[in-house]
């Protein structure tokens, strides 16, 4: 590696987000701050209720920050309108949410392919590439199916797919391992860990989960809004999830 | 947004449409169910209007009506003196002037069965006003002394028990018969196709100087003046002119019938209970239609959610939401029209008292706009919740 420190690929600076709770606002994230590098898979953890679901939509682009500053990928997401936004997701974003949120009328190929399409290429030619990653991902057998004929962990694999098909610089999960069995939520961190190695890329995951701490790079304590401390020796890591 | 996105997404839609067969299928017999209930019922309702107005529809040689001023409906005669139709006739534009006789009389089959009916009178010398569709006989068969035209429906009425005809077997034909009307005897020379009455007596045609005899004392002749207009004379100022030469009342024949429909509308209370029944059908369709598919777009929202979170734009899940719409609506639409059809198809074959209610193209388009603005609403409707992105709806269990 050269002396030159490559910046971040996510940057939150002072990020405050209040929601509006009847006359009042509800105050949830107390100004963040926190990067996450390229390569990286960055743990995000703490209590229900603590604000984890809302920074990771910050970070992405679903919701905007009330106050602070996020750069994703060098772009500065304040200020951008609606459509922009959106095209940013589109762009640079994977998403894996802990219901996969598969279409169910959609094969797993298909399904893989939908960021592709939504960045306007054709269904069939997506469906190949979405096809070669689900195959990467030791899904090539399953691509015909549908959703319901799968598994939980299969069907995890299918959103894994769907979020690395276009090659997204940073990859949000909210808790990816929550409905899966042990070794099916180990299976998906594995993968999830393979994709963070890409030097362009950056992944977050909020869990809950202690058994998946040891696949953290990083891991960010988060309580009352705040994160209060972020971990990067992996045997501090360690010690955590017992 | 390019065209191949557009494919691409319209694909999705289309699966995420298809993809539960079972549901796909609940949605769009749930459109026609609707439509069929709501063309259904306006038919029918336009259809009894219509028949109100029957008589004045089947003299289709006509332009104009002349009546006394004091006739608002033609039900309700007032005669003329015979000194009317020579001013009708020397009025500038007027083609021709008939005579023409309405009367409500009693008629007695040979067997002592008695029946109410509507004796028409048409002009001796031309026979204008006399029935268009005649299905067995000739109109100039009327010349013959005692002859009379019957409707083929009022002949069943009149001698039920031989519904042959009705059922696929040869009807013994009506030409030959006898009937006693005011003690004289008319012969059956033909039937007649007509539109239904909206009294549904069987209707009797016959000329002029016959009719008055057929009908019961006191007798008043000439009800009405048909009137054809020279060609390319304008009908309604053709009307002002006589009114004003004659001061007589004087109506185009389309207008005539409108002011029928309309007392029968405005006067009676068939009408207006019979249109709460359209209503009600109409209200029924439009809350089964939008019921059914904004609980569809709402099962959906997390699939819109999902994609939205993956930087679908708004406009694109619109676009996604009515083309989904628009399939079911012109499916459901489709296949709804076509059971209404085939509903006046058999009923119009199988039971005379539904005889002249048909699919009216004015209703099918009707229930189209109706159909697609409830499709258009309830999906814009259904569809806000998933245009605010909401990472509840997208992140949550
Ligand atoms: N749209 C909203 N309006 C008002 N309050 C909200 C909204 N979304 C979240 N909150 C509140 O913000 C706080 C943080 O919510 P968030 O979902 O970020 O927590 P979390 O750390 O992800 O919790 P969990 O581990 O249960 O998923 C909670 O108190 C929640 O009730
Ligand atoms: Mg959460």
């Amino acid at each position: 590696m050269s002396a030159v420190v490559e910046a971040p690929i996510v940057q939150a600076r002072g990020v405050v987000k209040d929601f509006a709770a009847g006359d009042e606002s509800l105050r949830v994230l107390h100004g963040i701050d926190l990067d996450v590098r390229a390569g990286e898979l960055m743990l995000v953890v703490g209590p229900s209720g603590c604000g984890k679901t809302t920074l990771i939509s910050i970070l992405a682009g679903i919701l905007s920050a009330t106050e602070g500053e996020v750069r994703v990928g060098g772009r500065a997401l304040g200020g951008l309108s609606a459509r922009k936004l959106a095209a940013f997701r589109r762009e640079t974003v994977g998403f894996i949410f802990q219901q996969y949120n598969l279409l169910p009328s959609l094969t797993a190929a298909e399904n893989a392919a939908v960021p592709l399409v939504a960045r306007g290429e054709r269904l069939g030619a997506a469906e190949k590439k979405a096809r070669l990653v689900l195959e990467r991902l030791g899904m090539g057998p399953h691509a015909g199916k549908q959703p319901r004929q799968l598994s939980g962990g299969q069907m995890q694999r299918v959103a894994i797919a769907r979020a690395l098909v276009h090659d997204p610089a940073f990859i949000v999960c909210d808790e990816p391992t929550a409905a899966l069995d042990a070794a099916s939520g180990r299976a998906a961190m594995e993968l999830l860990r393979d994709a963070a190695r890409d030097p362009h890329r950056a992944v977050v995951v909020v869990t809950h989960d202690p058994r998946i701490y040891g696949f953290a790079d990083r891991l960010a304590e988060m309580e009352d809004g705040r994160v209060t401390r972020v971990l990067d020796e992996p045997a501090a890591i360690r010690a955590l999830s017992h | 947004m390019n065209y191949v996105q557009e494919h691409a997404v319209g694909a999705i839609a289309w699966r995420m449409l298809t993809g539960d067969r079972a549901k796909y299928l609940g949605l769009v017999f749930g459109v026609a169910f609707a439509v069929m209930l709501m063309t259904q019922q306006a038919s029918i309702f336009v259809g009894l209007m219509l028949r109100t107005a029957a008589q004045v529809i089947d003299v289709t040689d006509a332009d104009l009506w002349v009546m006394d001023p004091r006739i608002i409906y033609v039900d309700e005669t007032e005669p003329l003196p015979e000194s009317a139709l020579w001013r009708v006739r020397s009025v500038p534009g007027v083609e021709w002037a008939a005579p023409f006789f309405k009367a409500l009389s009693v008629a007695r089959a040979p067997d002592g069965r008695l029946q109410q009916v509507f004796v028409l009178g048409v002009d001796d010398a031309t026979l204008a006003g006399a029935p268009s569709r005649m299905i067995e006989g000739s109109v100039e068969d009327l010349r013959r002394p005692g002859a009379v035209v019957i409707d083929r429906v009022g002949a069943l009425f009149i001698w039920p028990g031989e519904k042959g005809s009705e059922t696929g077997s040869p009807r013994r034909s009506d030409v030959g018969r006898t009937l006693e009307m005011a003690d004289r005897r008319a012969t059956i020379v033909g039937t007649a196709e007509t539109s239904a009455p909206f009294t549904t007596f069987p209707v009797v045609y016959t000329r002029y100087s016959e009719a008055l005899r057929f009908a019961p004392p006191p007798r008043k002749p000439l009800s009405y003046i048909l009137v054809r207009a020279q060609a390319g004379e304008d009908h309604a100022a053709l009307a002002a002119r006589i009114a004003a030469e004659t001061g007589l009342k004087a109506l185009p024949w389309r207008q005539f019938a409108w002011e029928t429909i309309r007392y029968y509308l405005q006067r009676t209370g068939i009408p207006i209970n019979f249109g709460i029944t359209v209503i009600l059908g109409f209200v029924v369709g439009a809350a089964v239609v939008g019921q059914t598919f904004s609980i569809f777009v709402l099962e959906n929202l997390r699939q819109f959610g999902a994609l939205k979170a993956m930087g679908v734009a708004n406009g694109t899940i619109l676009r996604m939401v009515l083309l989904q719409g628009a399939a079911i609506g012109i499916l459901g639409f489709g296949i709804g029209i076509g059971m209404a059809a085939a509903f006046f198809e058999i009923t119009s074959r199988t039971n005379v008292d539904l005889r002249g209610f048909f699919l009216v193209w004015q209703v099918a388009a009707g229930t189209a706009v109706a159909v697609a603005l409830i499709i258009v609403g309830s999906a814009l409707l259904a569809i806000r919740r998933a245009l605010v992105l909401d990472p509840a709806v997208v992140f949550r269990t």
